[in-house]
């Protein structure tokens, strides 16, 4: 799903055969890519922070309990109350709310990136669950925008 | 034709297909009617078997994936049919239930009396899709819709399904999930 914090990866992503598929919206895209693990592979769901409602009942009657892991890499718009209004909610408890279902979430700085990413996809293979990665303004060169 | 009956006509076509089967009685029915590792019985998430399937699709072009899908859940996941329509793949059939009610919550009406989801599927860029009220019908466009490649959409009318509802999916949601892992990869 598209966003301007992630903007980067995803036009990196769309370089690469098979590396990026636009989907219509955030839950359709859990859907879709737990099909892919499904089919094999380790599917990873890029997204505004904006998408998580949409998908917390795929999340929580799916992914939770069917045991099928994915990557959420998710910008983190409204990001210490700094962004337009209809992000600041979602900004200040998206996190919080992830958690509270039992998904490991995970939000490091630019020099941190690697050592997170390398522990959500960890927790994820191992607990067979989603894993959350959130990405700050500036981690990956987007803005809010 | 009931649901059920709908149900057990798609089940008796079936040999190494992989099936994605929607939340609520179809589940249950098909459950009923003719149990397989292939099947994915999707207890939850309403409107994403199209979504699973797709996806599972895409990746395993080799095999033939069908979704059992209900009038309800499409209308939930409607985005699912430009992507099916975009994407195209070749080995994907949806197979859509119109009984034109939310059964399992009640029998309480769908909005969808005005809308006829095969056209919809049409204009979203599905390869075929074609309509079955009986029993023949069903069979004959099955086969039909078997012979063609790419997205292709069956919708099925039939009646709510009388009577006490089929059991529950026995098998735990994790274990639904292994089994079915390991049909994909044979």
């Amino acid at each position: 799903m598209a966003d301007s914090l992630i903007g980067s990866l995803l036009e990196e992503l769309s370089r690469e055969p098979e590396g990026y598929r636009p989907a219509v919206r955030e839950d359709i895209a859990v859907g879709l890519a737990s099909g892919a693990y499904l089919a094999g592979r380790w599917p990873c769901v890029l997204m505004q922070n904006s998408g998580l409602g949409y998908c917390l009942n795929a999340l929580m009657s799916l992914n939770l309990i069917y045991r099928i892991p994915l990557l959420l890499v998710v910008g983190h718009r409204g990001y210490q109350g700094k962004d337009a209004p209809e992000h600041l909610v979602i900004g200040r408890h998206g996190e919080a709310i992830l958690k509270k279902i039992g998904i490991p979430v995970f939000s490091p700085g630019a020099r941190d990136l690697p050592r997170a990413l390398g522990a959500a996809d960890s927790a994820m293979r191992r607990k067979r669950i989603p894993a959350a990665l959130f990405i700050r303004p500036g981690v990956l060169g987007g803005s809010a925008g | 034709m009931t649901a059920r009956e709908a149900v057990a006509v798609v089940a008796s076509r079936l040999s190494d297909e992989l099936v994605v089967c929607t939340t609520g009685y179809t589940c249950r029915d098909l459950q009923v009617v003719r149990d397989r590792p292939g099947n994915f019985y999707m207890i939850g998430s309403m409107g994403l078997a199209a979504s699973l399937g797709l996806g599972l699709a895409i990746h395993r072009p080799q095999r033939r994936v069908v979704v059992l899908d209900g009038d309800g859940s499409v209308l939930m996941g409607l985005g699912n049919l430009p992507m099916a329509g975009a994407w195209g793949p070749e080995n994907f059939l949806h197979v859509v239930l119109d009984n034109g009610v939310y059964a399992s919550t009640g029998g309480q009406p769908t909005p969808g009396g005005q809308v006829s989801l095969e056209q919809a599927a049409r204009v979203f860029g599905y390869a075929a899709a074609v309509k079955a009220a009986t029993r023949e019908e069903l069979l004959a466009r099955w086969d039909e819709l078997e012979k063609k490649k790419g997205p292709r959409f069956l919708l099925v009318k039939c009646s709510p399904t009388p009577g006490a509802p089929s059991p529950r999916v026995r098998l735990s949601p994790d274990k639904i999930t292994k089994r079915f892992r390991q049909a994909v990869k044979k």
